[in-house]
């Protein structure tokens, strides 16, 4: 067991998705207690007090983010579920959305009714289909029992929930393109100042919070803010969602409390490297995350797997502080494993192709940036790098740092640097030899 | 694309009121739904009942990568490339799909059978590799028996 639960805290169950199951483990009681004893501002300093910190990747405190909508200004105000999970690696807010879809409705409506927001949607990337199919309903059956719609609770307190659905792009992630996608142009981001909370949606006081992010705030407010600091660490309190896919034996989303030894979680929870293989590096929070790796293996004896683990990720717990100080981060909390045997370079090819076909092209540096890195990796794998690639790789990431408008450019180039950076040899290897390091595979078999 | 406004009338009902706009992204949903891909009719009836300027729309459908302006095959299979998919076989899986219906990623099938295409993570990287046929996710394919996967899906095939 990897700690305390918030969300995944109920056997799944073929109907556990359902209202009346929802209803029976407690939901929709942190709605009431909000409407009928707590004052807006009130579920407002619960968040602060509470230290929840954005599971989307920035990790910025939601409350703090909150804090920026003014009750009184006369304004109507606007609230969005970044449920556009696009993320390579990260597949955790799709749990959620089938598993536990009231989660997020309920807390959509506690903040809904703490922000003075009558309409707010989910932004849902449009390729999901159970997701969209059960939120859909959830949404339905809330609107039924009078949680959603017309003074909820008979109180004064009006609400309604849209699904939007986007179509495929991958910016949309970015809080402030997606307002674009709403209001029916190209979803390109947009510069800050002003914030969104000052203009977002329609040029409106606008707050945007991950999925995971929301679905803690009825438990928070239905347990107080004190007791979701007793969970997690004094820096990172309460659970992430972790989605590790790749060279696992037991992929998967798993909720893990933060500061929970990553070791245990890789080696007990998630059954260890595939095929027995060594640990060569972790992705930690998504590929726009930076790399850690696997040097200085030291072999551990699992209980089912013998797992090699590195001693840099040997010593890490799992919560923000810890990957900080090691140069990562937890970012969108989708964990990549990579086996030992593994060809970087091909990795990075795979990565930088998948950021040039998504920069939205807004900004110069970004859009002909990835491209210009996807040609060089391109022509390192197809055996015809030049001796000068390296640098011109490191030469495209540092210039996108800074010169564009979101942070999807800044993290790309952070990304390969980390990875050029720990497996530099391998690129030196490729352009020398014409050849991977390795057989060039990806792939990694279970029963290999 | 006007059979479809009575819906749309609905759908208003739960949205800001005055934001035209974003009904744009929903009925361009809808429209792909029913059609396949948007005709030009469509987007002159958009205009007429939104009232948003025909760039806007231009510009819509052309960023977005689900939206389609031209016809496609009647079983589309979108397979994902990613990292965590490519890490678990993807790669695999599109030689043996490319093989097995002599087209590459991209292209239709002569018969205007299968259209296949290569997407970016598709949010399913713990069951990978994955593939979106017609909107529906087939998770933890294995290449190998992705032949099978084929038949099955022919004979459910739309008429």
């Amino acid at each position: 067991m990897n700690g305390r639960k918030i969300i995944m805290n109920f056997e799944v169950t073929p109907t556990s998705h359902s209202f009346a199951a929802y209803r029976a483990r407690g939901g929709y009681e942190a709605l009431e207690k909000a409407i009928k004893t707590m004052q807006p501002a009130e579920v407002t300093r619960e968040v602060v007090d509470s230290g929840l910190q954005g599971r989307g990747g920035a990790a910025f405190p939601a409350g703090r983010k909150w804090q920026g909508i003014n009750l009184d200004d006369g304004l109507p105000h606007y609230l969005i579920a970044n449920a556009d999970e696009g993320e390579p690696g990260t597949f955790k807010d799709r749990w959620v959305l089938e598993h536990t879809p009231h989660t997020l409705v309920e807390s959509m409506l506690v903040t809904s009714y703490a922000l003075g927001v009558r309409h707010s949607f989910v932004y849902l990337r449009g390729e999901y289909d159970l997701p969209w199919r059960r939120l859909a309903a959830a949404i339905e059956e809330a609107y039924d029992a009078g949680y959603i719609g017309e003074q909820v609770l008979g109180s004064s307190f009006s609400t309604d929930i849209y699904v939007f659905r986007g179509a495929g792009a991958y910016v949309c992630g970015e809080a402030s393109s997606l307002l674009g996608s709403i209001e029916g142009t190209r979803a390109y981001p947009r510069n800050r100042p002003p914030r969104m909370t000052v203009r977002g949606l329609y040029q409106l006081p606008t707050i945007v919070n991950n999925v995971e992010t929301l679905s803690n705030i009825g438990w928070i407010v239905r347990n107080g803010a004190a007791a979701f600091r007793e969970i997690g660490t004094p820096k990172s309190p309460g659970t992430r969602l972790i989605s590790i896919s790749g060279h696992i034996r037991r992929p998967g989303v798993y909720e893990v409390e933060l500061g929970y030894p990553w070791v245990k979680f890789l080696q007990e929870d998630c059954g260890g490297v595939l095929g027995g293989r060594g640990l060569k590096a972790v992705i930690p929070g998504g590929i726009s995350s930076q790399v850690l790796a696997g040097r200085n293996a030291k072999v551990v004896e699992g209980r089912d797997a013998k797992v090699v683990l590195a001693n840099a990720v040997e010593h890490l717990t799992l919560d923000h502080e810890s990957l900080k100080e090691a140069g990562s981060g937890m970012g969108s909390g989708g964990m990549i494993v990579i086996a030992e045997g593994t060809c970087m370079v091909r990795l990075l090819q795979i990565m930088m192709r998948f950021y040039h076909h998504e920069s939205c092209g807004q900004c110069t540096p970004c859009r002909e940036g990835m491209g210009w890195m996807h040609r060089v990796l391109d022509r390192i794998v197809a055996g015809e790098g030049r001796p000068e690639d390296i640098d011109t790789l490191y030469y495209v990431s540092r210039f996108n740092d800074g010169t564009t408008i979101c942070g999807l450019g800044d993290a790309a180039g952070y990304a390969a640097m980390a990875i050029l950076d720990t497996f530099r040899h391998e690129f030196e290897h490729f352009i020398e030899h014409k050849r991977s390091m390795y057989d060039g595979n990806l792939e990694c078999r279970q029963s290999s | 694309m006007k059979h479809l406004i009575p819906e749309l009338e609905r759908l208003k009902k739960r949205l800001p009121p005055g934001q035209a706009g974003t009904l744009l992204l929903p009925a361009l949903h809808r429209i792909q739904q029913d059609r396949g891909h948007i005709a030009e009719e469509d987007i002159q009836a958009l205009v007429d009942y939104l009232g948003v300027p025909r760039i806007q729309v231009d510009e819509v459908l052309s960023f977005y990568g689900m939206l389609r302006r031209k016809a496609i095959g009647r079983c589309h299979i979108e397979v994902c490339r990613n990292v965590s998919c490519s890490m678990r076989g993807a790669e695999r899986l599109i030689a043996k799909l490319s093989d097995l219906l002599g087209i590459r990623p991209g292209e239709t099938t002569a018969d205007g059978r299968y259209t296949l295409a290569t997407v970016e993570c598709l949010g399913s990287c713990g069951t990978a590799p994955v593939m979106i046929v017609d909107g529906t996710y087939h998770e933890n394919i294995d290449p190998d028996q992705v032949a099978a996967l084929l038949e099955a899906l022919d004979s459910h095939e739309r008429p």
